[in-house]
């Protein structure tokens, strides 16, 4: 039978499956962070369990760890409850073992997303998961790979297994090629905004088509990380060559004879020529412009050559009703061109967007111009310390920081603003993140999805700005 | 887990499509190592005027008299009565949990999000999807009658209205014999240890590296 890719991933990892349909997946790879997991150790404890694979468990600290004052080591976190909660897997850890941790301060920290694939510890033909729901990321390297609740990591730590159902095979194809100015980040906000944030739901995604090939591996990351936002619980990329020549030499990924005999079975990780999709949606890569979202949800996006939109023309009464709800929140008026939004914030980061590929279209749009007056803070947070490391090496911060950028320590910090990075109420935020829902960057912040380059961009002009126009 | 069979229960109408995790139980709350006590956070942003943060006394907040779970006649009500994609966005479980502590026994809607879904089953959080057409009826009945109650029967997999109207749902007859028993996933799983085992020392032979 002709199978695709993600039919290949489900089936070499089925343990067991119920009269129903219901399946036990094995798991191989157990992404920790500090946030999702603590109910999970002392569930654990309480029932008198142990871990089922050590050295299945990767770990590290990123959602509450302060972009600042690191010289002062904990002392620097100030906030005593996200202490606490990174001081518990500190503990956790120690108790209950891990294949590798990153903690606070080490210098390969960062965000959970960044540091599995650049350390290796993401590798093809892999199940992946972590209690975050952008763990789809990690699918841009043929791995199927889930977020999941905590009770379900407490599931995991305890029979390296997940109670679930198959999901349905959703293709969605980029065909063309992109136009110049135009990122991986546009791809996705401009899926979404044709599925909806639903239209995957229930769904594993694989993206194919020649745009798709042609995306560096960070780009497909930036990709997978947002097919959590078009409903669908993973998304994925076939293996070639790229996903190989990224992962020769990293600190996990195999060498000798098992690499070459990881390679050759990688090389088969791909969709059978002829297998069925329950679902199939085609984009034209040549009509992707640069997007803007201007709602609350992924889902409400545009242009950048756009305008808001105008509620009274949508018929459906649910819907017309959110949007204009959305409108009041993000205090927009209808019709307003997307160029004369002036912001007060820039965030380049997160999971989405804080790979090395992210810094330079940043930096190269920063080069030699400074941030617009009316903007109150730009801050570039790379997503590990190696992202950072590497920008440095490359004379990146040096750009950013000559153009007026803030230069931070790694972690989530204002993609969902759980340390001191957050937006104050009414602020208005051009944000490489994957969320604009309402009071994400902070409690009555207003959140606009771009990509590096139209962040870095929207800095310089103080508004929006379609990249591709900058001399 | 509790066990669910059959409940029944005051409405609340939740009118809203896509209600997010953010909105559910904000971040600030997910600093907590405890499994408990996120009751009074739900939807924390619309409950409140002011700015929640964990630890805070919340009695002594100002309550945003508009926010529909504020109004008298939807005090004590178990049954959350809402739009398409609820709970969609992070991976959060506090999400149901504060669902559940808050003192909700069952959600209807006419679609979830996947990850939300899991996780309000796993803590026995009943999810029912019905059509989006029967959803408008009930919102219509919901705000015509006070003291509007629904009927949740998961044996017979049906939601009944006061007037004797039965909608039937779907749920996977694993999940419901967990729901229904009240059953610990990871004891049913463990009972497959001797699978697992042999799993494993097949998947090292045929992929090494995942295990050096
Ligand atoms: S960067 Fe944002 S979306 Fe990514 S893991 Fe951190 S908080 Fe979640």
């Amino acid at each position: 039978m002709k199978k695709t890719l993600y039919d290949k991933l489900w089936d070499t990892h089925v343990v067991h499956v119920e009269a129903d349909g219901t399946a036990l997946l094995y798991i191989d790879r157990h992404l920790v962070h500090e946030v999702t997991s603590p109910q999970a150790y002392e569930g654990l404890k309480l029932a008198n369990r142990k871990q089922w694979r050590v050295d299945s468990v990767v770990a590290t600290a990123d959602h509450n760890t302060p972009t600042r004052n690191w010289d002062k080591g904990l002392e620097g976190i100030e906030d005593q409850v996200s202490r606490l909660q990174i001081e518990t897997l500190d503990k956790n850890i120690k108790e209950f073992g891990a294949k590798i941790y990153f903690p606070f301060l080490d210098k390969r920290q960062g965000i959970v997303h960044v540091i599995g694939p650049e350390n290796g510890a993401t590798l093809p033909g892999m199940t992946v998961v972590c209690g975050d729901s952008h763990t789809s990321t990690h699918g841009a390297f043929g791995a199927l790979a889930f977020g999941i609740g905590t009770s379900e990591v407490e599931h995991v730590l305890a029979t390296q297994c997940m109670v679930m159902q198959k999901y349905k095979n959703m293709n969605i194809e980029v065909k063309g090629k992109l136009g110049l100015g135009v990122t991986a980040k546009d791809v996705a906000l401009a899926i979404i905004g044709t599925i909806g944030t639903a239209g995957g739901t229930g769904h594993a995604i694989e993206f194919t088509g020649e745009a798709i090939r042609d995306l560096s591996m960070e780009g497909r990351m930036t990709l997978c990380n947002l097919a959590i936002e078009a409903g669908a619980r993973t998304g994925m990329v076939a293996v070639d060559e790229k996903t190989i020549a990224y992962l020769q030499g990293r600190m996990f990924s195999p060498t000798g004879v098992q690499w070459d005999q990881a390679v050759k079975y990688w090389s088969t990780l791909q969709t059978d020529e002829g297998a069925h999709f329950d679902k199939v949606v085609s984009l034209d890569a040549t009509q992707i412009q640069p997007q803007v979202t201007w709602g609350t949800n992924p889902q409400m996006v545009t242009t950048v050559g756009g305008k808001v939109p105008d509620p009274l023309l949508e018929k459906d009464p649910v819907q017309r009703e959110w949007m204009q709800r959305a409108l009041k929140y993000m205090d927009l008026k209808p019709n307003t061109p997307i160029v004369d939004i002036a912001i007060d914030k820039v965030f380049i980061g997160a999971c989405t967007n804080s790979r090395i590929e992210d810094i330079r279209a940043a930096a190269t749009v920063a080069q030699g111009k400074k941030v617009a007056s009316n903007v109150k803070l730009a801050m570039v947070v790379p997503g590990s310390g190696l992202v950072k490391a590497q920008a440095e090496a490359e004379g990146l911060d040096k750009i950013l920081l000559a153009a007026g950028f803030e230069w931070r320590e790694p972690g989530c910090s204002m993609c969902l603003g759980m340390n001191e990075d957050q937006l104050s109420a009414g602020e208005r935020c051009a944000s490489t993140s994957n969320r604009n829902f309402e009071g994400r960057q902070g409690p009555g912040g207003r959140t606009h999805l771009v990509s590096p380059a139209m962040a870095a961009a929207a800095a310089i002009a103080g508004h929006f700005v379609d990249v591709r126009t900058m001399a | 887990m509790e066990k669910f069979i059959r409940k029944e229960g005051l409405v609340a109408p939740l009118d809203r499509a896509n209600v997010d995790t953010d909105a559910i139980i904000p971040k600030q709350f997910l600093k907590s190592i405890q499994r408990t006590g996120f009751g009074p956070n739900l939807f924390d942003e619309w409950r409140y005027l002011d700015r929640g943060e964990p630890g805070r006394d919340n009695s002594a907040r100002p309550l945003n008299p508009d926010f529909v779970l504020n109004k008298t006649r939807f005090e004590g009500a178990t049954v959350l009565l809402t739009r398409e994609n609820f709970g969609c966005g992070s991976s959060r479980e506090h999400a149901p949990w504060a669902l559940q502590q808050f003192g909700f026994q069952a959600v209807i809607a006419p679609s979830f999000a996947d990850i939300f879904f899991n996780n309000s089953l796993k803590n026995g959080l009943l999810l029912i999807q019905l059509e989006s057409k029967i959803i408008d009826e009930l919102f219509t009945e919901t705000a015509a009658k006070e003291g509007y109650r629904l009927a949740v029967d998961l044996e017979q997999q049906t939601v009944s209205t006061p007037s004797g109207r039965s909608f039937s749902f779907e749920i996977d007859a694993f999940r419901k014999h967990c729901i229904m028993n009240g059953l610990d996933d990871i004891g049913l799983t463990l009972n497959h240890a001797d699978k697992i085992r042999a799993f494993e020392a097949k998947h090292k032979v045929a992929q090494p590296w995942l295990f050096s």
